[in-house]
């Protein structure tokens, strides 16, 4: 399975990033083969609807589930209706969250907020 | 009570009241310079919370419906080559299982999707974004927007309601605040914004924020301090390092707080009425200048 996580850097070791839609890049780790690949994220300076964007290019990277600690409304659906399954993060790297999905440890991603939908 | 009130002569003039923040004095300000002019047009541009009623309390005779364009995909149609996604600036678009689907509310109606769409799959559709009321309030011709609950945006009623503004002398157009796009919809076709203030630190950070916003339009503008008290000095050397004069100062008055409160016109007090009088002669003046 691959899992997509929000990250501040570009390494396997970067810290989980707390936004969504406005992260720097994603890493999506395939948890089987332990190789990864990061995908900048172009939303991160979107005027509106970042989560959309962001959520689109993890539906187009082919992973199966999100590991974060939050996600708006719109980006959960988006996920959601391409079958992609939402995890809450817990403080650590994004390895550590690929070694939490892999042991099963991670809680569903429960919270989805109503997004912030600013127009600036 | 004696008709003292003053009637600009010549074209219309089109005033925009905006403060850096709520809670300012804008709705106070704008409701009272309208009741003043002896025929005047007062729009509520605060489609998010519009209070201008509660002063005017005018007759609503008319009320319509604002609808924007937005895509519906006709999926037969669609070969899911995502041009449509790929130009939509607002993310409005996302592509799922082959076929995109519309974020209604992100969507501005800006129609280049369904320009865009080679299969001419994408058609326009309408969806109510609010309403606006059309009323009267003695001599003053009332028009007020309301944006739905959960919408993104009020510009489409704004735009629409400054397009439907009567003829009158005086319009009086009641800013949302901030400095957003909602408050740029509402004073580009201002002849002149009137920058509402109060004598604080936060009044003056956010006087310098408006100010900016009516400068990048080149309206030409001019201070309205109120809760004016001694500490105004503040604003007094704020106005001489902008450049820009002070057209009025509203005292910190318990009664005018009052009246407020009781959802009444200070204008209609023999006490108060002349703070508004002299505003309308001072910007008339200025206007004749500006010609």
């Amino acid at each position: 399975m691959k899992i997509a996580v929000p990250s501040e850097g570009k390494q396997m070791d970067s810290p989980v990033n707390r936004s969504f839609g406005r992260t720097p890049c994603f890493i999506v780790a395939d948890t089987e083969t332990g190789d990864f690949k990061v995908i900048d994220n172009e939303a991160a300076a979107a005027q509106g609807g970042a989560g959309i964007k962001a959520a689109q290019a993890i539906v187009d990277s082919g992973a199966g589930a999100v590991v974060t600690f939050h996600c708006g409304e719109n980006a959960a659906e988006v996920l959601n209706a391409a079958g992609i399954r939402l995890w809450k993060a817990v403080p650590g790297t994004v390895a550590d969250m690929a070694d939490a999905w892999k042991n099963g440890t991670l809680a569903e991603l429960s919270e989805i907020h109503a997004g912030y939908h600013g127009h600036g | 009570m004696p008709d003292t009130t003053v009637m600009v002569e010549g074209g219309e003039m089109r005033i925009a009241v905006l403060s850096g923040k709520g809670g300012t004095g804008k709705t106070f300000l704008s409701v009272n310079l309208a009741a003043a002019a002896k025929d005047a047009a007062y729009v509520d541009c605060d489609v998010e919370e519009p209070n201008g009623f509660l002063f005017l309390k005018p007759e609503i005779e008319k009320e319509e419906s604002v609808e924007v364009a937005v895509p519906e995909i006709d999926e037969s149609a669609c070969d899911g080559c995502r041009s449509c996604v790929r130009f939509c600036r607002f993310n409005a678009l996302a592509f799922l299982k082959g076929k995109p689907r519309v974020f209604p509310e992100l969507c501005h109606s800006c129609g280049g999707c369904s320009l865009l769409c080679p299969k001419e799959a994408i058609r326009e559709r309408k969806r109510a974004v609010g309403v606006i009321e059309h009323g009267r309030a003695g001599g003053v011709s009332f028009l007020s927007g309301t944006l739905n609950s959960g919408e993104a945006t009020g510009v489409p009623i704004i735009r629409q309601m400054i397009r439907e503004i009567p003829a009158a002398p005086v319009t009086v157009i009641d800013c949302p605040p901030g400095s957003s796009c909602s408050v740029m919809e509402s004073i580009k076709g201002a002849d002149f914004c009137l920058l509402v203030t109060e004598p604080t630190l936060f009044g003056l950070e956010n006087l310098k924020l408006v100010l900016q916003l009516a400068r990048t339009f080149h309206k030409p503008c001019a201070i309205v301090v109120n809760k004016a008290t001694d500490s105004t000095k503040m604003m007094e050397a704020a106005a001489r390092e902008f450049q820009i004069p002070i057209f009025a100062r509203i005292p910190y008055d318990a009664e005018l707080a009052r009246a407020s409160a009781q959802g009444n016109l200070a204008a209609g007090r023999e006490t108060f009425r002349p703070i508004f009088l002299n505003l309308l002669e001072t910007l008339k003046g200025s206007e004749e200048k500006e010609a």
